[in-house]
């Protein structure tokens, strides 16, 4: 209750103030040039503490930033370039490879036919050679057994026809 | 029997009280200036910290104020424009700082502890001195950042789009330091008493919510203050591109 009352009287006063002579919620005097005075002088001392060193570190970083991203950039398509070059040389590398393999195996199938075709060419030369001598052994033996033969035909009419 | 009056120290109303210096033959308001020394200090000592040792990779406070920066560059550049935002830049944000340090500081700081012969501590934006200073500040800024930009060129812009604007842009440079000191003032000085008077009423826990409303109002104040200023510098520097 008390506090009612209190609170009452001072809503009174309140009320109450700009009717007396000192006080008062719109009591505009001196305080205010010497408050805009204050609130200049701390323009120019927060421009100085504040807003210029700071405004040079953030704005250098921005800068920093920028120079280093764009650093970046450039060392990344070198970097790019680079890998295409050494991409192609490989490629070209493997080509060349590939060349030689179908190359070299091209050559050994060549070396190979040839001595295929060497030792089977030798081998029909040895065959007819044995074939040729197994002949005129033949021959041989057959006119060997046919004298054989004529010398006992004779000896056979040469007992019989004396008698 | 006759209930003691729950009186606490930090839980008295106040209002429309000051505590007077008397400098010469001018007379100032002793707690305004006392309050706002000390929030001017801890802006200073907050900014003196982190500045001190600035390095490419921020650590600590440095990062607080390199945020902070690039806010209030963000809010400058947009209301301002690309062209003029840096010249505005340290007076947009000391506005901004001194207003958002001032209003949480008469929220945060529990300055009833300090006893004051006559009047009490509390964010020096709560007494409309303070405001209508700052707002004038403002209102001779974007004049002179029109003059000094186009000429008298710059009066120009009372006339355009057509000479019938004429009369209500003239109204305007009156409306605009009014309703800015006018709004921070009154935003300022009633959550200040919404939260005493809760804080007189109900000592715990119930004026909890309207303190942080209070916290949040308080930001947003600043912030508006800060917008609207900018956004006045921004008007009288634009340039029509035709």
């Amino acid at each position: 209750m008390t506090s009612w009352l209190l609170l009452a009287t001072a809503a009174a006063a309140t009320g109450a103030a700009p009717a007396a002579p000192e006080g008062g919620l719109f009591d505009l005097d001196a305080t205010l040039p010497l408050m805009a005075v204050q609130v200049v002088l701390l323009t120019f001392i927060l421009n100085a503490l504040f807003f210029r060193p700071v405004g040079r570190a953030v704005e250098d970083r921005e800068g920093y930033i920028a120079t280093s991203k764009a650093e970046a950039k450039q060392k990344l398509a070198q970097a790019e370039r680079l890998a295409a070059d050494l991409s192609e040389q490989l490629r070209e590398a493997r080509q060349a490879a590939q060349s030689l393999i179908l190359e070299a195996e091209q050559e050994s199938d060549k070396l190979y036919r040839e001595a295929l075709a060497a030792a089977q060419a030798e081998a029909i030369a040895v065959r007819e050679k044995a074939r040729s001598v197994i002949e005129a052994e033949k021959n041989q033996a057959l006119g060997a057994l046919r004298k054989e033969a004529d010398g006992l035909g004779r000896l056979i009419v040469d007992r019989l026809l004396p008698a | 029997m006759v209930p003691m009056p729950l009186v606490l120290p930090f839980a008295e109303l106040e209002v429309g009280q000051q505590l007077y210096w008397q400098l010469g033959n001018l007379r100032v308001h002793g707690q305004v200036f006392l309050s706002s020394w000390v929030v001017i200090g801890a802006l200073l000592a907050l900014v003196v910290l982190g500045s001190r040792k600035m390095e490419r990779d921020p650590r600590g406070v440095q990062n607080l104020l390199e945020y902070l920066w690039t806010y209030i560059r963000d809010l400058a550049r947009e209301q301002i424009g690309e062209k003029a935002y840096r010249d505005w830049l340290p007076f947009i944000g000391t506005l901004f700082l001194f207003i958002f340090v001032c209003n949480w500081g008469g929220a945060l700081i529990p300055w009833k502890i300090v006893e004051l012969p006559n009047g009490e501590l509390g964010a020096p934006t709560a007494d409309i001195n303070t405001t209508v200073a700052m707002a004038l500040l403002v209102s001779l800024s974007y004049f002179y950042a029109g003059l000094s930009r186009k000429g008298l060129r710059y009066f120009e812009y009372y006339v355009e789009p057509t000479p019938i604007m004429l009369p209500f842009k003239i109204i305007e440079d009156f409306t605009k330091p009014l309703s800015l000191s006018f709004r921070l003032f009154g935003n300022i000085l009633a959550d200040e008493l919404v939260v005493a008077v809760l804080a007189f009423l109900v000592p715990v826990i119930v004026p909890l919510p309207a303190m942080f409303l209070g916290l949040f109002t308080s930001a947003i104040q600043a912030l508006i203050f800060a917008t609207l200023a900018a956004n006045y510098i921004g008007e009288a520097v634009h340039e029509e591109s035709h």
